[in-house]
């Protein structure tokens, strides 16, 4: 029968990335911001952690503090480069959005790779790949107690601090949204940025917060991906299209951080299924189980369209520019 | 918006009108020529390479030898087929985002054909056959997200995106399904003895006929955009749906049809590749190609015309860089990241082109 107790945390190290993703692309898309960048920034934020990581494992001595917080700060950085970027092309040039951002999918995707495959030949290392074992093995510190509490600890409690991170964050982005001023302001110029404006509020400032924010929250996500999930070992192309699925997941959960945990975790559990279905000898039909996580996201987009409820739809001017004199 | 500094000096910005389009084009190149200069900086930085070898090296790798040109001119014209297949979409502000998928789906059905009728029915019939198959797969797969758009208005930027990897995923089960021999996980080149459904080859030149047909399409794109009344209704759709719904243009008729030309077109580019040029299908045949024409087509600003030139620009940035990496031994990704740079500055200028900026001196000084 099915292995419920070894397949969950499984889905659970797969929905991470795709939770941070999801989260960050909810608040840009909240702001009116549609960034289709968001696939390239995880790339950015998980190849700028692997390049603090790997400077940091090369200089010698490890100290397990500086060995989370560098890669860390790594990621944070690049990812906001990337985020701060968008802002500018799309807010303060007014560039359109889907133009630029699949131009930074290009862009992050390309960086990634060709950091992760050159990082070696360009530093003039000796070592044969980027495997940074110390790095993970500090992302990865579970509790100490998790083993000893049987099938519990293996579910819940056997996963990194990112992954803990990734909840909290979700949470507190939900928090945010639905019950602060500045959730409901952010909300007003996702909704309609005229209004907003004409009530005082600074378009400019909440989208190029909201954006960035959201780029760092889902450059995490790369991090977490790279650190625990790959065992701190870079392969070209290996975070495949989680990008996409975190922006799918954003329409799945319905523009809502919260509702993001537990459908991350469906998602997650969906892009693996296929690895648990006893298919036997016929190969193909795991190619069609893969199809799983967008085809629900498909029904639940058209579901939501045509149910027409005004707090289901995505955010009004998604994707469109704000120019105050254009009205 | 205006900002503001301190309330002295005031940064204004405003709407230009319509610029002669060699001054347009002059803010495109100097974009251009701005992004080339980072590029080498960054190409330098990285790499500690002479900037100018490099680009050398790009046109060599482009334009190098005969072979090199006709792979330079296969490359343009399917991605200009798939340009073309986008731009009335986005003509009419529908975000198809989904050409990867209509590509795929094109090619499927072109390989379905290959494979099933392959032997059973005469080469000419197969390849109308396949002509049909190819558009009218790609349509349908266009035509799904425009249906419930026009229905109710379900967000076409995310549909059209999901359905890129439901047929990545169609095709990956069918490779299986007929994967030559069994647990190769491939296809492998299809009727390789009896060529049967292989478009005609020109004479000696294998990729003449797809370049000739893209260049027919780009001509028969242009008048049907700028001349026929299904064009106009196009444009008035993706100006304003309520003009268009008030001069009683039917809006919903009009993004169906639309969106199953686009999706044919794309369905079109996957016959190319498949039937006229790998004659094997994988589920990365469509090579990101879906994603590019987005970037091929705005930057021309839907003029079809002018994507023969951006296209090629595209396609020689990625011709060259991939000479590049192999030259010199980098990852093959680096062009990419010079694509990246080259895009974001000529998306960058366009707004030059819209808006005008101007200082307005504030005549209350101190205020």
């Amino acid at each position: 029968m099915f292995d419920f107790v070894s397949f969950f945390p499984r889905a659970v190290m797969q929905s991470i990335p795709l939770l941070y993703g999801a989260t960050g692309e909810t608040l840009t898309e909240k702001s009116g911001n549609l960034n289709l960048g968001i696939p390239g920034i995880m790339y950015v934020g998980g190849i700028c952690g692997v390049i603090g990581a790997f400077f940091y494992e090369q200089s010698g001595s490890v100290n397990g503090f500086l060995a989370v917080m560098i890669p860390l700060l790594c990621c944070l950085m690049g990812s906001l480069l990337m985020g701060l970027l968008y802002c500018f092309l799309t807010v303060t040039l007014r560039a359109n959005q889907n133009v630029t951002g699949l131009a930074m999918t290009t862009f992050g995707v390309g960086f990634g790779n060709f950091f992760g495959g050159s990082l070696i030949k360009l530093t003039g290392s000796d070592v044969p790949s980027i495997a940074l074992s110390a790095t993970s093995s500090f992302f990865r510190k579970s509790l100490p107690f998790a083993d000893r509490l049987g099938a519990f600890g293996k579910m819940f409690l056997s996963y990194g601090f990112l992954a803990y991170l990734a909840i909290v964050i979700a949470l507190i982005s939900s928090y945010i949204l639905r019950h602060t001023r500045v959730g409901l302001q952010l909300r007003a110029v996702g909704e309609s940025p005229a209004t907003a404006d004409a009530a005082g509020i600074n378009i400019t400032r909440y989208k190029f917060v909201a954006t960035c924010l959201g780029s760092m929250i889902a450059g995490l996500g790369g991090l977490y991906y790279v650190m625990d999930y790959a065992c701190g070992v870079w392969s070209n192309d290996a975070f495949g299209d989680r990008g996409w699925l975190a922006i799918a997941l954003v329409i799945f959960t319905i523009w809502r951080p919260n509702v993001g945990i537990l459908s991350s975790i469906l998602f997650g559990g969906l892009y693996i299924l296929y690895l648990f279905i006893p298919t036997g000898t016929n190969l193909a039909v795991k190619e069609l189980y893969k199809m799983l996580p967008y085809l629900v996201t498909i029904v639940v987009l058209i579901v939501s369209s045509m149910r027409n409820k005004r707090e289901n739809q995505p955010p009004e001017s998604l994707g469109v520019p704000y120019f105050r004199e254009e009205r | 918006m205006a900002k503001q500094s301190g309330g002295r000096n005031v940064l204004h910005i405003s709407k230009r009108g319509v610029l002669p389009w060699y001054r347009a084009w002059a803010i495109r190149g100097a974009a251009i020529v701005l992004a080339l200069i980072v590029s080498a900086v960054v190409t330098t930085a990285l790499t500690g390479l002479n900037p100018l070898g490099v680009y050398a090296t790009m046109i060599q790798g482009a334009f190098g030898t005969e072979r090199k040109m006709w792979i330079l001119g296969q490359n343009m014209a399917i991605l200009l087929c798939v340009s073309l297949a986008v731009t009335p979409a986005f003509k009419m502000r529908f975000w198809n985002v989904g050409g990867e998928g209509q590509i795929l789906i094109g090619g499927l059905a072109t390989a379905a054909c290959m494979i099933l009728l392959g032997d059973k029915i005469p080469n000419w019939l197969l390849i109308i056959v396949m002509v049909v198959a190819s558009v009218l797969a790609g349509a349908i797969w266009g035509g799904i997200p425009a249906i419930c758009k026009a229905k109710w208005n379900t967000n076409e930027t995310l549909f059209t995106l999901m359905m890129n990897y439901v047929a990545t995923q169609l095709v990956a089960f069918m490779v299986i399904v007929w994967e030559v021999p069994k647990g190769a996980g491939k296809i492998g080149i299809i009727n390789q003895n009896t060529c049967a459904g292989w478009l005609p080859q020109i004479g000696s030149y294998k990729y003449l006929l797809n370049i000739l047909i893209v260049a027919v399409l780009t001509l028969i794109m242009y008048f049907y955009l700028t001349r026929s009344k299904q064009g106009y209704e196009i444009s008035v759709v993706g100006e304003s749906e309520r003009t268009a719904r008030y001069v009683g243009i039917k809006v919903g008729k009009v993004i169906v049809r639309t969106m199953m030309i686009s999706g044919g077109l794309c369905g079109l580019a996957g016959l190319l590749l498949v039937g006229g040029t790998d004659h094997t299908i994988t589920t990365t045949i469509a090579g990101g190609r879906g994603f590019t024409a987005v970037m091929v087509a705005w930057l021309a600003k839907f003029n079809p015309l002018v994507m023969v030139f951006t296209s090629f620009l595209l396609v020689f940035l990625g011709r060259g860089a991939s000479e590049i990496t192999t030259i010199y031994g980098l990852n093959h990704s680096f062009g990419d990241i010079l694509t990246g740079i080259i895009l974001f500055f000529i998306i960058g200028s366009e707004f030059f082109i819209s808006y005008r900026l101007s200082f307005l001196k504030n005549t209350k000084k101190g205020a």
